[in-house]
């Protein structure tokens, strides 16, 4: 059984984020870029199904231009077996990832996606949803827990949700999207990290996928958030409600 | 219901959180007390829900012997190994391939280096001397190396208060160049990857592996995935074993394992060397508005606000892309224990003169870390069995240039020759050390040795030797001053002088450490044993609080050290490892000497760009 795992190369979390001058965007010029911890949740949860016996393959998925390779050999490092690279400059939105993961599984033909959630970046939490929805596959979404089940070719996602934990059981071939807490991701250690640079790389166009980068989405503008302003000490239940009502407006 | 997700989903948002926690004088462990007012199961901790964790202790785990002991490591082999990716390391490996291209020798090199990434741990002024360089790699203008402002202008003012008085600048920057060595060196990498260096940032060289004959044949990296209590965690993986032939450390100013070295060998008597003396720096890069902006414009002023008996000043310098680099500089002999460099350079943008440039302007980047001021007096015998010490490690900085980028390299292309020398044709590594007597490094430093220790008896003095050394003099004098006690030693017992106020933060032109410390981009792997080790745990409470008022908690550009109230209302040492840069003053200036800076978990630590 083979599982499909994609990365992204954000921003790392740890990084302060600036907004360009000109508004259409945050620098990413001489800034540190890691995998996407969501994830590197998902490649560890697709490294473990592996491990226990249960997948043969993990391939790594990531799409961006020639810098993603870094990303994608760390995810070799940590033990995919095989990476593929979608070269792309231009800016991919969750649609156009969908559908090019969505022509990948024609080639590859895995019989589970495992992505992280949302990447921190845009916070868009829809490629994976809209992978199982041009695939017409089931999705674990939010997962906290994952059982495979091979004989009956079935996962068991646990799912954090709003009201608590929903337990969905997937027919194979599924989609799943990772939560925080689903695992805990290993390092990539130094021979590993070795081993990983003689791992073979596949390489895709968009074109050669048969998918048009083209976007329907226009970032007009990107600002910094309004600073916050500091509190208002009031003195009683009257000056609170003159406030909302005079000031604030909201009543 | 909603907030309790966004708190664990946005991971960036939560890092803020995170930090605000951590550096705040707070008692309460529990740093998020609205995720757990409703009724729902707690979840186990993880990696990313750091803002659960408690502050860290100040104790030492009492088994640190759990994990190393048990599993065998993996082990893999080099020629030659270098710890640090910073400018000596990188142009000793990029040496090394040079030789063996032009011999036909094929030799294994390996750089170790803890930061994230190369570069991620890189902070200086900078202004450049190409000379190495221009040695080491002639066409780097055509190879595009990140080296394009020259110098335009140079300046020197002695500050009062309220005035800046122009002096004649003592500098030669001609020829010289305005960067960022951050940038500088992360360009050094690639070309370094390009020959076939092979470069693995995330790997902290955490120990130093001997043969039974007291030979250095390698280094250990770090176990990664230990707790805080000292247990293995889920992700727990050994370090490995990097052996070499040839070690070279490189690790700048008072690197760990280099510092082991000098005394394990005492490669300071044998060098007849005095001890090493040093300063902090502390430093920020400014956007500021284009019409102040005059690239590769150069600045450095003394006087306030420091007194007459503190060695320190400022620099700025003009970059391109309308960013400066801001920093202030003291040195760590000051004998006040309730100076506060960071606050000194924080006051000292507020300075008239300073303030115009800085006004309508935006902090990119803040960073810290400590220099050598030792110079000539303070070189060791760099050789050791197995290998060598190469640039700031060993301590080759130029103090009255403010350079030691140059002298630096020079140093790791010297000792690249004599490792070559010894791994192709059977040489003695000792011939790293005559080849350091020939060089220009050993002429520039013997020239320069003087400027610093005219300094002990204060600034006039100083300043009026190094008048008459510039002028007259410029070396050629028969004495070699020496240095005065050491950093540690000179702090004075806080009886003997009273507290400094410093003003408040304005948040426009100076900040809290909080808000600084965000902008280094630190961060470390919260759940981990605190690198920052107490010989003995008793100390901060039984000297360096009541003797010296707690200097830690001044000095460190971090705010690491923090003295907060118990339940029994005792101060107690909390250290917030998590904030630290990386910059080695407290393994410096304890007056104890009772803090040991280790390296912690590869990875971890500020993230420079373009410091």
């Amino acid at each position: 059984m083979k599982i499909m795992v994609a990365i992204k190369r954000v921003i790392d979390y740890a990084v302060k984020i600036r907004v360009k001058p000109d508004k259409s965007g945050v620098v990413t010029q001489n800034v540190k870029m890691s995998m996407n911890p969501f994830c590197e949740i998902a490649l560890e949860e697709a490294l473990r199904i592996r491990e226990s016996g249960l997948a043969s393959e993990v391939v790594a998925v990531t799409m961006g231009p020639s810098q993603c390779l870094d990303t994608l050999r760390t995810g070799l490092a940590m033990g995919a077996d095989r990476g593929i690279h979608v070269d792309s400059t231009s800016a991919l939105h969750p649609l156009h990832v969908a559908k090019i993961l969505r022509n990948l599984v024609q080639i590859e033909k895995p019989s589970l996606i495992i992505l992280g959630k949302q990447a921190i970046d845009d916070d868009c939490n829809q490629t994976g949803q809209m992978v199982a929805g041009l695939l017409n596959w089931p999705q674990g979404t939010f997962a906290s827990k994952v059982v495979l089940d091979k004989e009956k070719e079935e996962v068991t996602v646990d799912r954090e949700v709003d009201d608590g934990i929903e337990t969905v059981q997937l027919k194979l071939p599924a989609v799943i999207t990772t939560d925080l807490r689903l695992n805990q991701p290993r390092y990539a250690t130094l021979p590993n990290i070795m081993k990983a640079k003689s791992k073979p790389i596949k390489k895709f166009t968009p074109q050669e996928l048969n998918v048009e980068i083209k976007s329907d989405l226009e970032i007009v503008e990107v600002t910094e958030p309004p600073k916050r302003k500091a509190g208002v000490m009031v003195s009683s239940v009257d000056e609170l409600i003159e406030k909302l009502k005079n000031e604030a407006k909201v009543i | 219901m909603l907030k309790f997700c966004s708190i664990f989903s946005k991971s960036k948002s939560k890092n803020l959180f995170l930090l605000r926690s951590r550096t705040k004088s707070t008692s309460s462990s529990q740093s998020s007390p609205a995720a757990y007012t409703f009724s729902r199961r707690i979840f186990p901790y993880s990696k990313h829900s750091s803002l659960l964790a408690p502050a860290s202790i100040s104790r030492v785990p009492p088994s640190r012997s759990f994990a190393t002991d048990s599993e065998a490591r993996d082990s893999i082999e080099y020629d030659v190994v270098v710890v640090g990716a910073g400018p000596a390391g990188l142009s000793a490996a990029i040496r090394l391939k040079q030789l063996c291209h032009q011999k036909g020798a094929d030799l294994s090199v390996c750089v170790v280096e803890k930061g994230a990434e190369v570069g991620a741990h890189i902070i200086s002024g900078n202004v450049f001397e190409p000379r190495a360089l221009d040695e080491l790699l002639p066409q780097w203008k055509q190879e595009e190396a990140p080296i394009n402002t020259p110098v335009s202008s140079d300046k020197f003012w002695f500050l009062t208060k309220n005035r800046a008085i122009s002096l004649p600048s003592p500098f030669h920057n001609k020829g010289n160049y305005v960067i960022s060595l951050s940038q500088l060196v992360r360009w050094l990498g690639a070309k370094a990857e390009e020959l076939g260096v092979e470069i693995y940032p995330g790997f902290a060289a955490s120990e130093i592996l001997y043969d039974t004959n007291n030979k250095v044949i390698g280094i250990g990296t770090n176990d990664m995935g230990i707790a805080k209590d000292g247990s293995k965690k889920e992700n727990f993986q050994r370090g490995v074993e990097v052996k070499g032939r040839i070690t070279l450390l490189a690790e700048g100013c008072r690197g760990s394992l280099s510092e082991k070295i000098m005394g394990r060998y005492n490669l300071r008597e044998k060098g007849g060397a005095e001890h090493q003396t040093y300063a902090l720096g502390i430093k920020e890069v400014w956007e500021i508005d284009e019409r102040k902006h005059q690239p590769g414009a150069v600045l450095h002023t003394l006087g306030w606000p420091l007194d007459h008996k503190t060695y320190g000043g400022s620099f700025l310098y003009h970059m391109k892309d309308n960013q400066i680099s801001i920093g202030f500089v003291v040195a760590l002999n000051y004998q006040n224990p309730f100076m506060n460099p960071y606050e000194e350079f924080q006051k000292f943008k507020h300075h008239p003169a300073i303030r115009p440039y800085l006004e309508g302007g935006t902090v990119i980047q803040y960073g810290a870390r400590t220099l050598n001021e030792g110079g000539f007096q303070s070189i060791p015998y760099p050789v050791f069995p197995g290998g060598a010490i190469i640039g700031c490690s060993a301590g080759f900085l130029n103090v009255p240039k403010i350079k030691g980028t140059h002298t630096a390299m020079k140093s790791g292309m010297l000792a690249a020759e004599a490792t070559f020398g010894v791994l192709n044709e059977g040489l003695d590594m000792d011939m790293y050390w005559k080849a350091l007597r020939n060089s220009w490094i050993w002429d520039e430093l013997y020239k320069a040795r003087n400027y610093r220790p005219a300094f002990e008896n204060g600034l006039i003095p100083g300043l009026a030797l190094s008048g008459l050394e510039h002028y007259l003099l410029r070396g050629k004098h028969p004495f070699t001053l020496k240095h005065g006690k050491a950093d540690h030693e000179a702090t004075n017992a806080a009886q003997l002088h009273s507290p400094i106020q410093y003003p408040k933060a304005d948040g426009i032109l100076s900040f809290d450490v909080p808000t600084s410390l965000h902008r280094s981009n630190t961060n470390h792997e919260h759940d981990q044993p605190p690198h920052l080790r107490l010989r003995d745990p008793k100390i901060p409470e039984t000297v360096n609080l009541p003797v010296y008022a707690a200097p830690e908690s001044r000095y460190c550009p971090a705010r690491v050290y923090e003295y907060v109230a118990d339940e029994h209302n005792q101060l107690k040492l909390q250290i917030n490892a998590q904030n630290c840069l990386h910059c080695k003053a407290c393994d410096i200036k304890d007056p104890k000497q009772n803090i040991e800076w280790t390296v912690p978990e590869g990875g971890g630590g500020p993230g420079y760009s373009v410091m």
